[in-house]
This record gives C-alpha cells, structure tokens and sequence, in this order.
C-alpha cells in the first residue's frame, strides 16, 4: 500500500453555439441625446462579463470609449432577441450581432457629423476619444456629442442601429450523416499530476498546467479569470461533483451544498494557465467562446493521471475513491 | 403573533424594527431594513454567502434569529466603503477580479475582513482557513485568495 504518483494529458476542441433550430442573436444599438451609446439584448449576463464585453465590442466599433456605452440586457419580454447565455455561444454570436447594429449606428453618427461639418460622410473618422474628424484635416472635427445632439434636436435622425446574427440550422447529409452542427473550435491541453492512496483511493491534484486557445482574448484579465475558474470546476467534475453518485439510482444523491462535494479553497492544485490568441475569421474582433471549454480537458487529464498511477481506467465521473477502489480489487482478481 | 421588537447598531446607524419570532437577521436585514448585501445562498448555513460580523465575529445571518441581535453591533459590505471610497477588501477584489457573479462576495470579504482585523499580516494557509466556510462556484478560489493576500499588503503598507 502506497501513495503513487501519475501524470495525464488530453487535448480537447470544442464548438461555439449549438444547432437546434439555428442560433440566433439580435441586437439594438442606439445613442442618447448626449451622445452616449445604449446596446439592448437579451443575452445574459451571469458573470462571465457579458456586459463588459459587448460595451468594449461596441465601443471598438463606432469609435468611442467604452465607458460611453451602455449595455441594457434587461429583459426577454421586451429586448430583442437571443437564444440564450449557454454553448459558449455569448461573446461570438452576441458580439457579432453587436458589431452589425454598431456599424449601422456608426454609418448614420457619420451622416449626421457630415451635415454638421459640409463634408462627405467617407471622408471621415473617428478618434476612439469620442470626436469624429476629417480625414487628414483633424482640425475639422465635431464631437459625438454635438452630433448626437444635431440628429436629435436640429435633424430628426435617430442614430441607431440593427444587429442580427444566424448560424443557420444544420440538417444532416442523408449519405453520410455529415453536418455542421457548430462552429468556431476552442482548444485546449490540460497535462495533470496526481496522486492516489491505493489503500484509501483518494486522489490528491498536485498540478494541472492548462494551455486554451480562444481565439483573441478581447480583454485578457477577464478571460484568466474565467480559466482559472474553469480550471477549478474540471477538477471537481472530474473527481467530486454529481448529483447522481450511483445513477441512474438517486440514492446518496446530494440534496444541500453540505452534500455536493466541491473542492474549497483549501483543494487547490497549483494551476498554470497560458493563453494562444489565434483570432478567429467568424469570430467579433476574432474571440471565440472560452466559456464551458475551460472546464473539459481537466477531467480526461485527470483520468488519464488516475490510470498512470495505479493502473486502472475510471470511466464514470467523478473518479471516487470506491471507484477507484472497486477497479483495483477487480484489477488484483484478474 | 406578536412581533418581537429589535434595535441593534447596523454599519454605525441604530435600526429598530419589529420581527416576527424566528425572523433570521438576515431575512431582517435584507427584507426589513433594506439591506441586501448578505445574501441567502443556503438558508442552513453551508455556503457562507450571509456571513455578517456580529460585535466583532463572523456570525451566519441566515442561522442567527434577529431577536438575538438586540442591543448588537452588526457589520455587512454595504457599511465598508467610507465617503465613496473602498475599503482596501472591496478594491483588492475589483483590482484583483476575484468576482465573477459576485454572489458569494459580501461573505467572503466579511470574512476576510474578521481575518483581517484579528490578523493583518496572515499566511496564505490562514487566508485559506478563514474562506473555507465560504462557498465560490466562479473563481476557483485562488483569486479571492490572492485579493485578500493583496488588501492585507496594501494595510500593511498604509501602517507602515
């Protein structure tokens, strides 16, 4: 009886968005009197920073500053709509919808500042600081304000603009069975160390060094910090959590967070997390969806480290010590 | 019924209020006084998200009857910034981005803060004892960890 030490890798892709009656997402752009930018949608902000980003996607599109829009996802009855915050589907198929109705509501800011200045609208630019100039005459400017407040007050123009991004259902091909049920892969490799008591079968993660690649990280800080997370919950898929310990049996289900297992603060292996940014051609400014991928390839990597130590492949989740056991008692009869 | 009357001292303001008996602080707190920074994650005291300071320790609000606080000095998140300005608990969490959905967060920086106040300078082992009664399903912990290492720093450098 000993404590044996292992090591496991796997790589994983995974799709962005789902294919059930296609995957839809609208969205609303439009600016206030004072030249500030509202996004309207129904996608879901659950903490993952949906907000922030589609603020920043906006903003990067109509050539202002982030703080300068603002992001109402209020409300399904009344926002347009969205399939939904789920398949890491949020920041790709929201944000491109948000790119087309920014771009809309970019062309008529333009018009508008074109009247005020007596110039022709693609003759102009913005500065990202909230002005719109002339090209190569930067002197000549008009800021988005006065031009928010012309359209309104003085022009009667409302400068907004509709967004509307499909991936159309994909029927498989009746020959083959091939289709395109998603798009826009994630990667990731996840090399795992553990150890495990063969007396107790408990499994201790030591390390877990984790490379995604999400296509652009459109703000880096938050993405870490959605890895990180996600690095944590692939462990405890991998080794603790269910709802179901002895499915399709309920009995000794968890009923309280007394008795879902989840590894605390005091479980954590020593994680490393590199990002490859390599931008994606369908993506919004080239992001894909980092979100349920983060959590997958830990748990096949643990699985694999489980077999490298004691030599025995655990095929149910989460890999438990009467698992682990069960399958060492089976290996000696053998 | 007859309501139980109950005055204690909330964030530095006296509240009093009648409760019913068997009322939690925190269903007091947040229904009745209107302060919604102690969440209710559990109702059985397994997650943490309700954790206030009650005259100094780190109390459960959802296992702790309001007419028990009478006469108490009560501390929640909504009373730690000062004139606008965060507490070195709340700004270590937004610099570090040790919330996600944020809905374990007024219980973890209350507990950080009764670490904290007991022991300034702690080990990352002593941060790790203090949060183990808190529940995160975002973060996976190490940045919370890592934000209470850093407000515990940004103190010492403030003393020092």
């Amino acid at each position: 009886m000993a404590i044996r030490r292992g090591r496991g890798v796997a790589a994983i892709n995974y799709p962005t968005g789902m294919n059930l009656g296609g995957d839809p997402t609208q969205a609303l752009v439009h600016s206030t009197p004072t030249g500030n930018f509202m996004v309207t949608l129904s996608s879901v902000d659950l903490g993952q920073g949906m907000k922030q980003i589609m603020a920043q996607i906006c903003a990067e599109t109509i050539g202002v500053p982030t703080d300068r829009v603002v992001v109402d996802t209020a409300d399904t009855d009344t926002g347009p709509h969205c399939m939904g915050t789920f398949a890491s589907r949020g920041t790709h198929r929201a944000g491109n919808a948000v790119i087309q109705a920014a771009r809309e509501a970019r062309q008529v800011m333009l018009e508008v500042a074109a009247e005020e200045l007596e110039v022709n609208a693609s003759d102009l630019e913005t500065d990202g600081q909230g002005n719109i100039l002339v090209k190569g005459a930067p002197q000549k400017s008009i800021s988005m304000f006065d031009v928010a407040l012309s359209a309104h007050f003085k022009r009667g123009r409302s400068i907004s603009g509709r967004g509307m991004f499909l991936i159309p259902r994909s029927y498989p091909e009746k020959e083959t069975g091939a289709m395109k049920p998603s798009t826009c892969y994630a990667h990731a490799c996840t090399v795992a160390e553990v150890e495990v008591d063969d007396e107790t079968g408990e499994v201790t993660v030591l390390t877990v060094k984790n490379v995604f690649e999400i296509g652009r990280a459109l703000n880096p800080k938050m993405v870490e910090q959605q890895l990180v997370g996600g690095s944590w919950m692939g462990i405890s898929h991998a080794l603790y959590e269910t709802t179901e310990p002895y499915y399709p049996n309920r009995d000794h289900g968890g009923t309280d967070f007394n008795q879902y297992l989840m590894p605390g603060p005091g479980d954590l292996a020593e994680t490393e997390i590199i990002v490859l940014e390599r931008p994606s051609a369908d993506g919004p400014y080239g992001a894909k969806g980092p979100g349920e991928m983060c959590a997958n390839p830990q748990i096949p990597a643990v699985a694999n480290a489980v077999f490298d130590a004691v030599g025995v492949r655990i095929d149910t989740l989460p890999i438990t010590p009467e698992r682990i056991l069960r399958a060492l008692k089976a290996q000696a009869a053998n | 019924m007859a309501k139980v009357p109950v005055q204690f001292t909330l964030n530095g303001s006296e509240k009093a209020e009648f409760v019913d008996s068997g009322t939690t602080l925190l269903n007091a707190l947040r229904d009745k006084v209107g302060d919604t920074s102690p969440k209710g994650g559990c109702h059985q005291g397994t997650c943490g998200a309700c954790s206030v300071i009650i005259d100094g320790e780190l109390r459960l609000s959802c296992l702790t009857l309001a007419e028990t606080c009478d006469g108490a000095v009560i501390s929640t998140t909504s009373g730690l910034s000062e004139n606008g300005v965060l507490h070195p608990l709340q700004r270590a969490f937004l610099d570090t981005f040790a919330t996600q959905c944020g809905f374990c967060t007024p219980g973890m920086i209350m507990a950080a803060k009764v670490l904290l106040d007991h022991t300034p300078n702690p080990s990352r082992d002593e941060v790790v004892e203090a949060l183990s009664g808190n529940i995160c399903r975002c973060t996976g912990y190490e940045p919370i960890i890592q934000a209470v290492l850093t407000a515990a720093r940004a103190n010492s450098q403030n003393a020092a």
